[in-house]
């Protein structure tokens, strides 16, 4: 087997093909369902309406969703330069720890609190990441290897913190931090509805990167850099400058993620805030095709999955794992589909 | 190796009626043709005629849409790469396929060992090798290390290897571009002692004189067709170069020059690549860089091009020393860089004709303004550009990729001369191009060059260098030759200079 490259794709080639990747997914979904015990039909429509089912579950889809956003983006933001950012866990993390500290050590007003609490997320998640971006541009160091182990050693340190100086008095023994004042937190976006502002910013945040990336000569250097890195040097594009924007924008994208579910969701930090928000972030962004309008979509999507699959489980008692299938094999037939957009394969 | 005895006029190889389209391109239109025992045939073509997908056929590593190869009387299965190697086909590419860690000998033997049998036998191969070495001509010490042979040395490897196959066919694809002019004389002698010793070669090139020189008989390809199928006693130079393009071709002729103040000096200048270079550019006048492939033409672009910076010695712009050098610096400086590698460091395949107009411009007005793009703007001096140097696209939109090498060059040229630069670098500027946008780039370094920019131009070709240039300098081991004023060298003259030759006063 061999592949040829396609010059110029066709329209049902680009868009045929991640729809039958979506269609792939659904059908090994559907097997694995039918090897549980349960009526694959019957199984995709529960995950449906435990996911959209209700103004509930929607809301819920779409609380989820949020964090997914800002590490999809985050993740978009650097692949697009061809940074490999696989540490967007450490920088939530990063961006969750200076939204308590400020939060918790500074007795301001809410109104201050809240814009404070988030420039220094994005700040300190920008910071995180320019550590293995400067060892990447000035000593050559693979950024993901960096990255991921910086993972580990954020959530170790956070547990530190958590089972020391940051330890709630009042938290029974628990690791755990204390609460940000109330009118600290954000608020809802729509009053009575479980939503708060923290989906709201995650929107912004994806129109203000699509707007870098189409209108700005930032965004021009950051795609010029990831195609070709030689031909931009050649031009005279400052690549190691761009690579060091692309790691402050993503790292500090990935922080906010941080900043959100802390400030508008748990109100504390805990060793538990993330269920590896930072790892499916790279799913979102992949199956986004790295398109940060395409984040919010896909974000919604994997959001859902999750969501619906805890309440499909309790009623056709397949297990939860199915999501992380699901999204496993989507991932998976999807890098396939770009790739068959792009190659022809020939046989001999 | 064949199983019915060939008479002796029977062709050796036989391709009937290939055609291979790919979507909407025919690359290869029906083409026929017989190969004889004991001929040279020379397969002329522009790039894009439509040769290399010819011999990849040949070879099985694609499969035709219609048609047949028959070697030695028997038909090859076709998409089967192996199939013409084992009918005694040997292929000598434009890039080497040597382990450059292992010996001579070694590389030969790669790939023919018995995976049953213990031992290597050795002995008996180095004995083959031998002789094979002195009927054919192509001396080189077996027991050598890739690593620290001359690219000439290289080569004879190469067709050792094929030989050592028993290949009974050659296919040589543009061997004499890495070569220098005495190198070349080597290879002939090497191919008419194939000949005569009774096998068949096939010479891929486009360079004119070579082709003359060593083939009987001649096929051109234009546009995946065959064209023309000349003995070549029969034919002269001018009318080969009518048959490949289509039509008739004026080469530059270029007027005296008036050669101005230097913009441009390299003071002992050592990098990387270049060793004590003392070089001054003037306005209004081409200066030619000869040289084998490798010798630090690439150095002493990278430094002109701000992407090397002098380790000794000062580099100086219209008097001034330059410090802190970078690409950015050097565009700023007013020089225009034409790259060797226009698909890796000249343009961004993936990035259209609007976005690669103003690689190097981007973050000036009218292209964006206080960081914000102004892709009006920035389409508008694509549109100037594809207008005025005659793009040949779908418009500013169309993505790089999809145009041909010439296009794409013609693109990089524009991008460049719009910024009326003192001094242009054009690395290369015609490698791989066909005639007619040969002509056109080489006439805009000439127009360039009246206009009073000074010219720096690197050519493996020696005679581009010889018809563009009117200084010509050598350059071998990143040393570089005196100043040779026009038509004080002859080929054979710099040829020696080429070879190393003449460099001991510097040392």
């Amino acid at each position: 087997m061999r592949l040829e490259a396609i010059a110029n794709p066709t329209l049902a080639r680009s868009i045929g093909l991640p729809v039958l990747a979506l269609v792939a997914t659904f059908v090994v979904g559907g097997m694995l369902a039918m090897l549980a015990g349960a009526n694959p039909l019957l199984t995709f429509g529960l995950i449906l309406k435990g996911a959209a089912g209700s103004k509930f579950a929607l809301l819920e889809t779409l609380n989820r969703a949020t964090p997914l956003i800002f590490t999809g983006l985050a993740v978009a933001v650097a692949f697009r330069a061809r940074l490999w950012n696989i540490g967007a866990e450490a920088q939530l993390y990063a961006g969750a720890l200076v939204t308590i500290l400020i939060g918790t050590k500074l007795a301001l007003p809410g109104v201050v609190l809240i814009p404070l609490m988030g420039i220094g997320a994005l700040v300190a998640g920008g910071l995180v990441l320019l550590g293995p971006v400067l060892l990447k541009t000035r000593l050559g160091v693979d950024e993901v290897v960096t990255t991921l182990l910086l993972n580990f050693i954020m959530l170790l340190v956070i547990s530190m913190l958590l089972e020391g100086p940051l330890k709630d008095p009042m938290g029974m023994g628990w690791p755990k931090s204390e609460a940000i004042p109330r009118d600290a937190r954000l608020p809802r976006l729509v009053e009575g509805l479980r939503l708060h502002w923290g989906f709201g910013i995650a929107i912004l945040s994806a129109i203000v990167v699509w707007v870098i990336q189409t209108r700005t000569t930032l965004g021009y250097e950051i795609r010029a850099v990831g195609l070709n890195a030689a031909a931009a040097r050649f031009a005279g594009i400052p690549v190691g400058k761009v690579m060091i924007k692309t790691a402050l924008l993503s790292g500090g994208l990935a922080a906010l993620a941080g900043f959100s579910e802390v400030a508008g969701l748990r109100g504390t930090l805990t060793l538990d805030l993330s269920p590896g928000f930072g790892y499916t972030g790279i799913v979102v962004a992949m199956l986004a095709l790295l398109n940060p309008l395409g984040v919010v979509v896909s974000a919604i999507f994997v959001a859902g999955i999750f969501v619906g699959a805890d309440g499909m489980s309790r009623a056709a008692e397949v297990p939860t794992y199915i999501a992380d299938i699901l999204l496993a094999t989507a991932l998976l037939f999807m890098v396939l589909a770009i790739l068959l957009t792009k190659f022809r394969v020939l046989r001999g | 190796m064949t199983a019915t005895p060939l008479a002796q006029d029977d062709p050796v190889l036989r391709l009937c009626n290939i055609t291979k389209r790919f979507g909407a391109l025919t690359a290869n239109d029906g083409i026929s043709f017989d190969l004889a025992r004991g001929e040279v045939m020379a397969l002329l073509g522009e790039n894009g005629a439509g040769k290399t997908t010819l011999m990849n056929i040949l070879f099985g590593h694609y499969s035709a849409d219609d048609g047949s190869v028959e070697v030695f009387g028997q038909t090859l299965p076709p998409g089967q790469p192996g199939a013409a190697l084992r009918a005694g086909v040997g292929m000598v590419h434009q890039h080497f396929t040597l382990a450059d860690n292992m010996t001579v000998l070694d590389n030969i033997l790669l790939g023919t060992e018995s995976l049953w049998k213990f031992g290597l036998g050795r002995g008996a191969a180095r004995a083959r090798v031998a002789a094979l070495s002195r009927d054919f001509g192509l001396e080189v010490d077996p027991d050598a290390v890739i690593a620290a042979l001359s690219v000439g040395e290289r080569q004879r490897v190469e067709i050792l290897k094929a030989l050592y196959r028993d290949a009974r066919i050659l296919i040589l694809d543009e061997p004499t571009a890495v070569l220098t002019p005495q190198e070349t004389d080597a290879l002939f002698d090497t191919l008419r002692r194939a000949v005569a010793l009774g096998l068949s070669v096939i010479f891929i090139s486009h360079k004119l004189h070579e082709v003359m020189a060593i083939s009987t008989r001649v096929l051109v390809l234009r546009h995946g067709r065959l064209v023309g199928a000349v003995a070549t006693q029969d034919t002269d130079r001018h009318k080969l170069a009518e048959m490949m393009v289509g039509a008739e071709i004026i080469p530059p002729a270029p007027s005296k020059a008036t050669p101005g103040v230097p913009l441009l000096m390299l003071n002992r200048v050592t990098t990387a690549g270049l060793r004590d270079v003392s070089l001054t550019l003037r306005a209004g006048q081409i200066t030619g860089l000869a040289g084998v492939s490798g010798n630090g033409q690439g150095a002493l672009a990278d430094l002109l091009s701000g992407l090397a910076v002098p380790r000794a010695g000062t580099l100086e712009i219209a008097g001034d020393t330059v410090t802190d050098w970078t690409p950015r610096r050097a565009i700023a400086a007013g020089i225009g860089r034409i790259p060797e590698d226009r698909h890796k460091t000249g343009t961004i395949a993936d990035f259209t004709l609007t976005e690669n107009a103003i690689l190097e411009t981007y973050a000036d007005i009218p292209n964006s303004r206080y960081g914000w793009m102004d892709w009006r703007g920035a389409e508008q001096r694509a549109e100037a550009i594809i207008a005025q140097y005659d793009i040949r696209c779908p418009g500013p939109g169309t993505r790089i990729r999809l145009l041909s090498g010439g296009n794409m060059q013609k693109l990089i040229l524009g991008r460049v001369l719009e910024e009326s630069p003192r001094v242009i670098l054009a690395n290369q500027p015609v490698r791989g191009l066909d005639i007619g946008a040969v002509t056109y780039v080489q006439n805009q370094l000439l127009n360039a060059r009246d206009s009073g920019a000074a010219v720096l131009l690197i050519s493996e070709d020696l005679d581009e260098i010889l018809t563009l240039s009117d200084v010509i300098h050598v350059i071998s081991e990143g040393r570089l030759s005196p100043a040779f004023p026009r038509g004080t060298m002859k080929p054979a003259d710099l040829g020696q200079w080429m070879a190393g030759q003449g460099f001991e006063y510097a040392a």
